[in-house]
């Protein structure tokens, strides 16, 4: 195996995160370690990306689980118009999908089963 | 290894016959592995934290334990005779070259280690007969290749002897789970239903507001106040549906169909948090004992609701195992009403409304959709629906074309009960096994850039959660549209004409002719 690192640091904050850079300790989380995640996954964050991550940090406290696509499709919609709130548009700011990539930004769990 | 092997580029190989012999690339594949379960994804199903200290003794063990419980396992070890026929049946092999991905050397791995300690041969002439001791190399063989194997038994099909090779890989995965080497995907989602009810790990408050949310949505779209009822004591039918319907897309969208067609069909219906998977990923470990504590959850929830009919939604291995197994794993289910079948798949029973004249459909609705139908491989090799031979083929695509105008079966050897795996079935769904299911979709995704260039299909259609998730991911690899897989619920709730619905009075309005 490669050496992978297994804990993000950020001001003086070491987190430690799975194989898959997903946060142990999802208390741990903070904007600045949004940032550094999100680096790593190579996206540079933007108002819109903001607004995703917030939602589903929302939703997460509120139901334990991340949002389904079309939820969060939905959400955007009410917010961006149909244009910039499609399916497409939310994988065009996450291209490793809305669901898994965001949820590691906003250091969620992943979601797990057949999707 | 010495020199980094070429990135594949899916795009430059989209085109070209689905199932063309590859040039060998011996070991190309080794580096192939999921992530190793940890002690908290495998005690909870009752397996060691971690590889044992003595494993090889262990495992050896518990191979001689399993081919003494199943008479059918050691007939598969002893009866292969080489003869070639399944070599290149395994669409891993056809998308990776990997020779130990041609379905009788993934066997082997297992094959040459019985031989050595369960045949007399084997113990005396190990050399003369393939028999090999079961060393770290082999170890280390079994989990990297028997996770690349979907567990699809398209090989099973071409096989003289007919040895079921989804068998010889699930023991292979039971005896590694047995000395502490499990895959984290598969345990991790295991442990997850033990806990809340679902593969997803979706709470009962987050369920119930999904469910309310797409009544809404459905009685904002319809104008019919569309219920998805939820453990609702009274109901008929128990629903036990893949939790991937409550949470991606487009299994959501075919999650809206089955609603659609239960309120048509004006049953008393609810989904069960208790049971709120139909997916038992017990079968793909090859335990027993996991997947009848799966089992047992959907007996409980229907006994607890008093329910009198099961009906099972979109899920390819669900549907195996409620079909197949479910009688022997959690039955008998003498308290359901056994003039309907038990358990029943949710496309028999709109195709038996369908036949009963209960549904209206307008086909219009689906002219975006230029459609073909991807058959998924439990559904097709390992169950049945209806009462005639072949009706797992029929009745999906019977709704289909009740649905659509523009239906086109692709190349008859990669359908039907010779249809290919979409490459992400029996386990391998995961992040970290993304190059095999790429390389392994290749077979099916140059069938379908065959319809497409042939008929101008755009849509691909399934039974089957894994198989819609997969290709969402894989269809933008091959330069399809993300969106081009779509559930066959999915059909049947754009073209349902609801009674009272506003489609339906549009639909009679125009049928009319102008006074």
């Amino acid at each position: 195996m490669s050496e992978v690192a297994t804990a993000y640091e950020v001001n003086g904050i070491v987190a430690q995160h799975d194989e898959e850079g997903y946060l142990t300790d999802i208390g741990q989380w903070t904007p600045e370690l949004a940032l550094l995640i999100a680096k790593s996954e190579h996206i540079d964050m933007t108002d819109e990306h903001w607004e995703v991550v917030n939602f589903l940090r929302d939703y997460y406290e509120e139901y334990q689980i991340a949002p389904a696509v079309r939820i969060l499709v939905k959400e955007m919609t009410k917010k961006y118009g149909k244009e910039k709130g499609d399916q497409k548009a939310l994988y065009a700011l996450f291209p490793y999908g809305p669901a898994k990539q965001a949820c590691k930004i906003a250091g969620l769990p992943k979601p797990t089963g057949c999707v | 290894m010495a020199e980094a092997a070429p990135k594949f580029d899916p795009k430059a190989h989209v085109v070209g016959d689905p199932i063309e012999i590859p040039a060998l690339a011996c070991g190309a594949m080794a580096g192939s592995k999921p992530y190793v379960a940890s002690s908290a994804h495998q005690q909870p199903l009752g397996f060691p934290g971690e590889l044992v200290e003595n494993w090889q003794e262990k495992a050896v063990a518990r191979l001689g334990e399993l081919v003494d419980n199943s008479r059918a396992l050691r007939v598969y070890l002893d009866s292969c005779v080489k003869c070639g026929a399944c070599t290149d049946k395994c669409h891993y092999f056809l998308g990776t070259g990997d020779p130990k991905n041609m379905p009788v050397a993934r066997q082997d791995l297992l094959r040459k280690v019985y031989r050595r300690y369960f045949t007399l041969s084997g113990k005396l002439v190990p050399w003369l007969v393939g028999a090999e001791d079961l060393t770290k190399e082999v170890l280390d063989d079994w989990y990297s290749y028997f996770h690349q194997c979907s567990q699809c038994r398209r090989c099973s099909v071409f096989c003289p002897y007919g040895i079921d090779t989804a068998e010889i890989s699930m023991a292979a995965r039971d005896i590694m789970d047995t000395i502490g080497l499990g895959q984290k995907y598969s345990n991790e989602i295991i442990g997850k239903v033990f806990n809340i009810g679902n593969n997803l790990g979706l709470p009962p408050k987050a369920l119930k507001a999904t469910l309310a949310g797409l009544e809404e949505e459905i009685e904002e779209d319809t104008g019919v106040p569309v219920r998805l009822p939820l453990d609702e004591p009274g109901a008929d039918i128990l629903f036990v549906t893949p939790s991937a319907d409550f949470f991606a897309s487009p299994h959501m969208e075919g999650l809206i169909g089955y609603a659609k067609v239960m309120h048509e069909a004006g049953v008393k219906w609810t989904f069960s948090t208790y049971a709120s998977e139909a997916a038992n990923f017990g079968m793909f470990v090859g335990s027993q004992e996991n997947m009848q504590k799966v089992a047992l959850r959907i007996r409980k929830a229907a006994e607890d609701l008093g329910v009198k009919r099961l009906v099972f939604g979109e899920c390819g291995h669900a549907w195996r195992v409620a079909y197949s197994f479910l009688d022997t794993l959690a039955g008998p289910f003498d308290f359901l009403d056994r003039d309907y079948p038990v358990p029943q798949h949710v496309c028999e029973f709109t195709y038996d409304l369908m036949q009963k004249g209960k549904l209206r459909f307008d086909k219009s609705k689906n002219d975006d959709f230029r459609l073909t139908f991807h058959d998924s491989c439990n559904v097709a090799r390992a169950s049945r629906m209806g009462d005639k031979p072949g009706g797992q083929f029929e009745i999906p695509r019977a709704i289909l074309r009740a649905t659509c105008n523009h239906f086109y079966d692709m190349a008859p050897e990669t359908i039907g009960e010779k249809t290919l795996c979409c490459g992400g079935g029996g386990g391998l769904l995961t992040d970290e096994l993304m190059d095999v299911r790429i390389k392994g979709a290749q077979p099916r995704m140059r069938a379908l850039r065959d319809v497409a260039d042939e008929h101008g299909v755009t849509h691909m259609a399934a039974i089957c959660a894994i198989c819609k998730a997969q290709f969402s991911k894989i269809l933008p690899q091959y330069g399809f549209d993300m969106e081009a897989i779509v559930s066959v619920h999915q059909m049947v709730s754009n073209a349902i004409l609801l009674t009272g619905s506003r489609q339906a009075e549009e639909y009679d309005a125009q049928q009319k002719p102008a006074s």
